[in-house]
């Protein structure tokens, strides 16, 4: 373990959706949410699990690097005011700096990649190949490095997925359960993410 | 211990364009045997009969997560109070698939689509042709916001609001074409990158 939180989410907090777009209580969008009470509840207990986790956790993936990826992962999405909110988690600055400088070495636009040889080929893009610099990954150890490895896959090219990738995490120690973690990490952040992008967009008056 | 491995399955038929039919899944790590299930496990799982699922015994491996990402699932898209119709709610998630280029979500979700909007040989070109078909003006507006959506960085913005706007859906519906492509960007990485397609076995 290479990153140490400062703090851990309380259950009681803020839903992050809500405070991400700046939904104020009786506004027009917290009236829309309320519509889909599950779907703001579960979303909010999503982060929780993967953030907050109850006891007993299920695998050793260590909360700080949970956050790291995050704030990782949100960078990636250029959306660097909810890489904040994940990275002002990290109590280390030397692993938030990091994270931004792999941030900016690993940007991309997605989705790019491969599918199986046939007639989707002529769809096939090219795209970069990440891994973690040298310099980072004396930071962040060889553990997160791979897990940032496989995030940016996830962000950018998820269909150039193989055994192979998952193979790579369990050579850097990471466990079955501890993958099957990481990927809900990074895919529910692509669904977090894209909703406050949405409901950003639906709050902002038309021209 | 067995779990420290990867899977392979170098026999498989992987399909080789996206379709309609009804595929099977592979898993590339090893799901949890249906006889370890604990009750946090089957919490997790929600609906009992998932614990078929080699994909949901998988994911149970961490069940809390499972369990609040599968009621996220059900709200965005069963939940039948007003918004979008079911079938559009189905498209904007089979959109999102087709331009990520999962082929399994998209099989399931484009069988939805057609089934709830019985215009099945529209579905089918979205498919075939990808996301730039023309599917007619509202569902263009709707396959368009869901992929402007699904882009990384996203280049979704007032302007698909609008055009949503334009096609007649209110506020709720416009969150639901948001809430169901944004889903799938999480169940398609999923499906992605923990195991592969199945075609069917030729007939």
């Amino acid at each position: 373990m290479n990153a140490v939180v400062s703090s851990f989410p309380d259950p009681q907090t803020l839903d992050v959706i809500d405070q991400l777009v700046g939904i104020a209580p009786g506004s027009a969008l917290d009236r829309l949410r309320a519509q889909r009470e599950q779907a703001r509840t579960q979303a909010q207990q999503s982060y929780l699990a993967l953030f907050a986790p109850a006891e007993p956790v299920a695998g050793h993936f260590e909360i700080a690097d949970r956050f790291a990826i995050a704030a990782f992962v949100a960078g990636l999405h250029g959306q660097p005011e909810v890489a904040r909110l994940y990275a002002e988690a990290l109590a280390e600055q030397g692993v938030a700096r990091a994270i931004e400088a792999e941030v900016a070495r690993g940007a991309a636009q997605g989705p790019y990649g491969h599918y199986p040889e046939g007639p989707l080929s002529v769809e096939d893009e090219a795209g970069p190949v990440y891994a973690v610099d040298a310099v980072q990954r004396a930071v962040l150890g060889e553990r997160l490095s791979a897990g940032l490895a496989h995030a940016h896959l996830l962000v950018f090219h998820p269909r150039d997925a193989s055994p192979a990738a998952l193979q790579a995490l369990l050579d850097a120690g990471w466990r079955t359960t501890e993958i099957v973690t990481l990927s809900q990490l990074v895919a529910f952040l692509a669904f977090q993410i894209r909703v406050v992008i949405g409901l950003r967009a639906l709050a902002t008056p038309s021209a | 211990m067995s779990t420290e491995s990867t899977l392979t399955h170098p026999g498989n038929m992987h399909p080789r364009s996206f379709t309609q039919a009804q595929l099977e899944w592979l898993p590339w790590l090893e799901p949890l045997p249906e006889d370890e299930l604990t009750e946090r496990h089957y919490a997790g799982l929600v609906d009992a009969s998932r614990a078929k699922s080699p994909y949901f015994r998988l994911l149970a491996r961490d069940p809390d997560i499972l369990g609040a990402r599968t009621r996220t699932d059900k709200d965005i898209f069963y939940n039948p109070d007003a918004g979008l119709p079911r079938a559009e709610r189905e498209l904007s998630a089979a959109a999102a698939s087709r331009f990520n280029g999962c082929i399994y979500c998209a099989s399931v979700h484009a069988r939805f689509a057609s089934h709830f909007s019985q215009r099945t040989d529209v579905v089918q070109r979205l498919l075939d042709e990808g996301v730039q078909a023309d599917l007619g003006a509202r569902w263009n507006a709707i396959v368009q916001a869901s992929v402007a959506l699904s882009a990384t960085p996203s280049t979704f913005g007032s302007a698909h609001v609008d055009a949503l706007r334009a096609q007649g859906l209110d506020d709720l519906a416009i969150a639901d074409v948001v809430h169901g492509a944004a889903f799938f960007n999480w169940a398609n990485r999923l499906m992605l990158s923990l195991g592969e397609p199945q075609a069917p076995a030729a007939a």
